[in-house]
């Protein structure tokens, strides 16, 4: 039950482009056309699951025991920035159809900030899912940070759902581009502002 | 002259909310008010121009391989400073923009100058066009978040000049994305005119 609420709190109510504001740079750049925005998905929920089980045990098992969680900003960066590296020359040995698919959204993905965002927000901050104020579990932030990939992934792609229907629109000059981008998202918000109170 | 038009032109020309549309999560996230604005965008102009100074001094001594990484640990260590700086002197700011303090190493603005600029010019150079950028986004911060705390909750830095709640949705995350908008074609406007 708890793991379902995570999921509904983290896709829905606590969407992380449009209530979070994390990931938007990838947001407006990558969502011309549905399938790069499905494309970047995929690769923000592989990255972000990965680079927030590795920052966690980061954070339990090295940080705090050793007394330098200052260093936090620091070696989180370093290890999300390894890690895509990692994945990138992985997948080119392993599987080059996925890496054809996923390629060029790696390198993009380090200055993501949605990425260092959750990794962040899972180790610093207490969630109330069901219960008291509480820190989450492994478990619990492996399924709340795939939880949050895939609210991107559905802000992402509904977003190049509508910006495909609007380059066949005519738009005032000065609007074209980002400012019309920006008012869509926020009429995207608005909607998902309905979602509050569901948990 | 000249550093005086570098400065000048990382606020209008090279404005990086206005016209090069980036770090747009800080921009979004933490203009709730105008002075919380104020001090991300400080926060961010102090990263700035010591990360760029730094790296126009060592960009010679980085093999051109590992240069990003090496820009990276730069600028994190400086952001580290300005998080244990914010934590002790004004405690109260750092709550309010709490993730976002961390997250400005990676902001695009901070290792785009970076690349773009700083390890190519002296440090002199660098400095100035870190302040420019730095003050541009500070500026523009400043009037998003006044323009969001005006509408949303009817006070002007923190004075309030109207009894009671004002458009709610404008603090809320809708508020955040459409006053953007409007300020990017009011800015669009301007300085198209102007040219």
């Amino acid at each position: 039950m708890e793991y379902i609420i995570i999921i509904i709190s983290a896709v829905f109510v606590n969407n992380i482009v449009l209530s979070q504001f994390l990931g938007i740079c990838p947001f407006l750049g990558v969502s011309q056309k549905v399938n790069t925005a499905l494309g970047m998905s995929a690769a923000v929920t592989f990255v972000m699951a990965l680079s927030t089980l590795a920052t966690y045990l980061l954070q339990y098992y090295v940080l705090v025991p050793l007394g330098i969680e200052f260093l936090q900003t620091v070696s989180f960066i370093l290890v999300i920035a390894g890690l895509v590296q990692m994945v990138e020359i992985i997948l080119k040995k392993i599987s080059p159809a996925l890496y054809q698919a996923l390629g060029i959204f790696l390198p993009l993905i380090t200055t993501n900030c949605c990425v260092l965002g959750v990794a962040l927000l899972v180790v610093n901050n207490e969630f109330t899912f069901g219960s008291d104020p509480h820190m989450l579990n492994l478990g619990q932030s492996v399924v709340y940070t795939v939880a949050c990939a895939l609210g991107y992934g559905l802000a992402i792609t509904l977003f190049a759902g509508i910006r495909e229907q609007l380059d066949l629109n005519n738009i005032p000059k000065v609007f074209r581009g980002v400012p019309i981008a920006l008012i869509v998202t926020g009429i995207m918000a608005m909607a998902f502002i309905g979602f509050a109170g569901i948990v | 002259m000249g550093k005086l038009k570098l400065i000048i032109d990382g606020i209008i020309k090279n404005n990086p909310t206005f016209v090069l549309i980036l770090g747009m999560c800080p921009t979004l996230g933490t203009t709730t008010s105008a002075l919380n604005g104020m001090g991300m965008g400080l926060a961010t102009l102090f990263v700035l121009v010591l990360s760029n100074m730094t790296i126009s001094a060592i960009a010679k001594l980085i093999p051109e391989q590992v240069r990003i990484p090496s820009y990276i640990v730069v600028i994190a260590a400086f952001v580290t400073i300005v998080q244990l700086l914010l934590q002790a002197y004004l405690p109260s700011l750092y709550e309010t923009l709490g993730i976002f303090i961390p997250l400005i190493v990676v902001n695009c603005i901070v290792l785009g100058r970076a690349e773009a600029y700083a390890n190519k010019n002296s440090v002199i150079d660098s400095a100035c066009d870190g302040i420019g950028v730095g003050l541009g986004f500070t500026i523009a911060l400043t009037i998003l978040g006044f323009v969001r705390e005006l509408l949303g909750s009817g006070s002007i830095f923190g004075w309030k000049f109207i009894q009671g709640d004002g458009i709610l949705a404008f603090i809320l995350a809708p508020g955040a994305f459409i006053v953007l908008a409007y300020l990017i074609v009011l800015f669009r406007t301007v300085t198209a005119k102007k040219a």
